[in-house]
């Protein structure tokens, strides 16, 4: 926990890696027809999650935050920093380091009729609140026979940092898709972090809602107070016909950053954003599938039992006539991850990689267009 | 004095003579002791009888259809620890919130859930408290403000903490009362519900009830230290004897009052169950028979309310008569539900989530979907 409070005290990352600098280049272009274009504010995505969580407690008073150093800390990444002030100590409460007992209090303040957002510091922080996301929450309205309703957003952090060592950077959405009942999502943009917050804290459904460690200073704009977003929907971040790249959350930049040399090659290929982990967009994914018939999964989950795991499992099942090629799923290696630098590198998926997937499935040369 | 003040109210609400009783005094933990003489009359003993009664024959019915494998899997029994749940709901509302653990098949009833709804649960019927759905261990009443029925023993404690927090945060002048036993006792998580509660003075009523046997473990063997009431350590404790109707219905209402003004309290039941652990436990392994016997005989709590029922002027055959009349309505109970519906295969995706998604569920086969119809009336 004394890491991730460091990583935020340093601010904005400017010893930015490598591979974080060159996505930045690559959207500089981008960033200029934006500035050009209408006077919508960039802002970064701690700040729309932030704005999400402010309007919706000022909507519904029923709203409230709860967690570790949400209150009067702002938020170990500032993304409730200042609400205390605005809302009170109740509606926005500093809990101890009991991650067991406060997510069970989130549950039962819940089943009152209350809207709880509990703040797990690091998403790895909640498998000691296993049993009550899985048994009490995601369980609840089943076992009562459709009495009790959880509407619980279960956030954080999570995913692979920069050097946070092997149990701050855990991939819970591996762990929690298996839990019936409940709802994953995971943003990956400064709008779609807006809107499916908010979508996720009006839902009547418990939503675990994973950001991303290296995320939160991305920039974007997001949208006004009525922008909400559908949860079940996946997001096409590109269109194109040659292979379709499901992924979502940090992998997404990681395989438009492959995209951008792919296209330089002369490749087309397709890029859809899950955005809901489960369950899966089937019409969104089919529809692609069936129109490029090879897929690519880049995850960032380990290779067994993860989310590109069961997509890849879904996709074989239903879809297996769809396909002229194998899934070719990139995930991460079944290892802790390491503390050195290179070796956290060689641990996690790189464009580079996702560069050599499409050349494997689609072709060593891009393909020749009428 | 709060508790005598307090009783007084309930005492006063009938017309009969008002009966005094002493009870066992009791310990106390961080905080001055109510006073052990607690007033009562004829008709709230009848009251607390006949509820107790239905209790224990509900139990014993459960116990004879467990055997005739009428109901499977997990059944924890009751029996014997009766005057706990009646001496609480006598001093709380409808509106003040109990959750328990999977020992809650007499929360139902005294939540006023009906005999029928249990019996049908218990049995895997669509008649039942929870549809079939959540079995003996996950009976819930929504409307009366019991929040079940949970199968993992002290999670019920973070949940009970958190329906503190609500009653406090809609400024309820309600208290939620969270039961768990002596094993559960030894959970970390009620260490962090009770700091929570502690920090943030919300009415919470934590409620330990000690049978001195977590399922085959004695007290002295799990727990360091088993005074369960000083467990809480700045939160102030009161031990009674929870096999004392009265006893319990003075400190819960001294205890309600002390949650409602300053925060949380922790309260040890002195109980025991006749049974074993759950239907699989013979609960003879662990104790003696002459243990089982010597706690019927002498601190039976049905029993003890007779006896004052005796010799303020009631006629036994009314007494009798009573028996009768429960034993009847319990065994009507058990056959009604007998001959309760299975729950129909859809009901297996119905309502998975509170609102529809849109989204299919793939089946045991492949090419097996279903498309969960949503009820929006599915629900109480």
């Amino acid at each position: 926990m004394l890491a991730s409070r460091n990583t935020r005290a340093s601010g904005a990352r400017v010893a930015a890696a490598p591979a974080q600098r060159a996505i930045l280049a690559a959207r500089s272009g981008r960033r200029a027809s934006v500035a050009a274009q209408a006077q919508k504010k960039e802002i970064m995505m701690w700040e729309a999650l932030r704005e999400a969580i402010d309007e919706e407690m000022e909507r519904d008073p029923t709203v409230c935050v709860m967690g570790e150093d949400v209150g009067h800390y702002g938020g170990s990444y500032k993304c409730t920093l200042g609400l205390y002030k605005k809302y009170g100590d109740m509606r926005v409460l500093d809990t101890p380091i009991c991650e067991n007992g406060f997510m069970g209090m989130g549950v039962g303040a819940a089943m009152t009729g209350l809207r709880p957002i509990v703040e797990g510091m690091n998403m790895g922080f909640l498998l000691l609140a296993f049993n009550q996301i899985s048994n009490n929450c995601g369980m609840l309205h089943y076992t009562s026979g459709g009495q009790f309703k959880t509407p619980l957003v279960i956030r954080g952090p999570g995913g692979v940092g920069r050097q946070l060592g092997a149990e701050h950077s855990q991939r819970l959405e591996s762990y929690f898709q298996s839990i019936p009942g409940v709802q994953l999502v995971a943003c990956s943009t400064v709008k779609n972090s807006k809107a499916l917050l908010k979508a996720a804290i009006r839902s009547d459904n418990p939503i675990i809602f994973f950001e991303h460690v290296l995320l939160y200073n991305v920039k974007g704009e997001a949208g006004d107070k009525d922008d909400v977003a559908c949860l079940e929907r996946a997001e096409v971040v590109r269109e194109g016909t040659d292979v379709v790249i499901f992924t979502y959350s940090r992998m997404r930049y990681v395989v438009m950053q492959a995209v951008n040399e792919l296209v330089k090659q002369g490749y087309n290929p397709e890029v859809v954003d899950l955005i809901s982990l489960k369950p899966f967009d089937m019409e969104t994914i089919a529809k692609s599938v069936k129109k490029t018939r090879k897929v690519i999964i880049v995850e960032e989950c380990m290779k067994t039992g993860g989310i590109g795991a069961s997509l890849s499992a879904v996709i074989h099942e239903s879809l297996f006539n769809e396909l002229d090629h194998e899934v070719v799923r990139l995930s991460s290696q079944d290892v802790p991850t390491a503390y050195a630098y290179e070796l956290e590198a060689a641990t996690i998926v790189q464009s580079s990689q996702v560069v050599d997937a499409v050349h494997r499935i689609v072709g060593a040369t891009a393909p020749v267009r009428a | 004095m709060l508790g005598l003040s307090m009783a007084r109210l309930f005492a006063s609400a009938a017309a009969s003579p008002t009966i005094k009783v002493e009870v066992l005094p009791y310990k106390v933990h961080r905080i001055e002791a109510p006073s052990n003489v607690v007033e009562t009359n004829v008709e709230e003993l009848m009251g607390f009888y006949k509820l107790m009664y239905k209790m224990r024959r509900m139990e014993i019915a459960a116990d004879m259809m467990y055997k005739a494998k009428f109901i499977r899997g997990f059944c924890h029994l009751y029996d014997g620890q009766e005057a706990v749940l009646t001496g609480i709901e006598a001093a709380i509302t409808l509106k003040d919130s109990i959750i328990t653990s999977y020992r809650d098949h007499c929360q139902h009833v005294s939540r006023g859930g009906s005999i029928v709804s249990l019996m049908a649960e218990l049995m895997g019927k669509q008649e039942g408290a929870t549809k079939g759905l959540g079995g003996s261990m996950h009976i819930y009443n929504r409307k009366n403000n019991f929040y079940g029925g949970n199968g993992i023993v002290g999670a019920q404690i973070p949940l009970g903490a958190g329906i503190a927090l609500a009653h406090k945060y809609k400024g309820e002048p309600n208290v939620c009362i969270t039961m768990y036993g002596d094993g559960a006792a030894n959970q970390g998580q009620k260490y962090e519900a009770l700091n929570m509660a502690g920090l943030w003075n919300l009415p919470a009523i934590f409620v330990c009830e000690n049978n001195h046997y977590g399922m085959g473990t004695a007290e002295w063997r799990a727990a360091k230290s088993p005074n369960f009431y000083t467990r809480g350590d700045y939160i102030p404790g009161i031990k009674v004897d929870g096999m004392d109707v009265l006893a319990v219905k003075n400190a819960v209402a001294f205890a309600k009052a002390h949650a409602l003004a300053n925060g949380p309290i922790v309260m040890e039941m002195d109980t025991y169950r006749y049974h074993g652990h759950s239907m699989s436990d013979p609960g003879s392994t662990y104790r003696t028979r002459d243990e089982i016997n010597a706690m019927r005989t002498e601190r039976d709590p049905i029993e003890r309310v007779k006896k004052l029922l005796l010799t303020n002027g009631v006629d036994a055959a009314d007494l009798k008569k009573i028996d009768k009349e429960v034993k009847k309505e319990v065994d009507d109970a058990v056959e009604q539900a007998k001959l309760g519906k299975i729950p129909p295969l859809a009901w297996l995706w119905r309502n998975m989530y509170m609102a529809p998604l849109g989204a299919g569920m793939r089946g045991v086969l492949p090419d097996e979907y279903h498309v969960p119809a949503f009820d929006p009336s599915y629900k109480s």
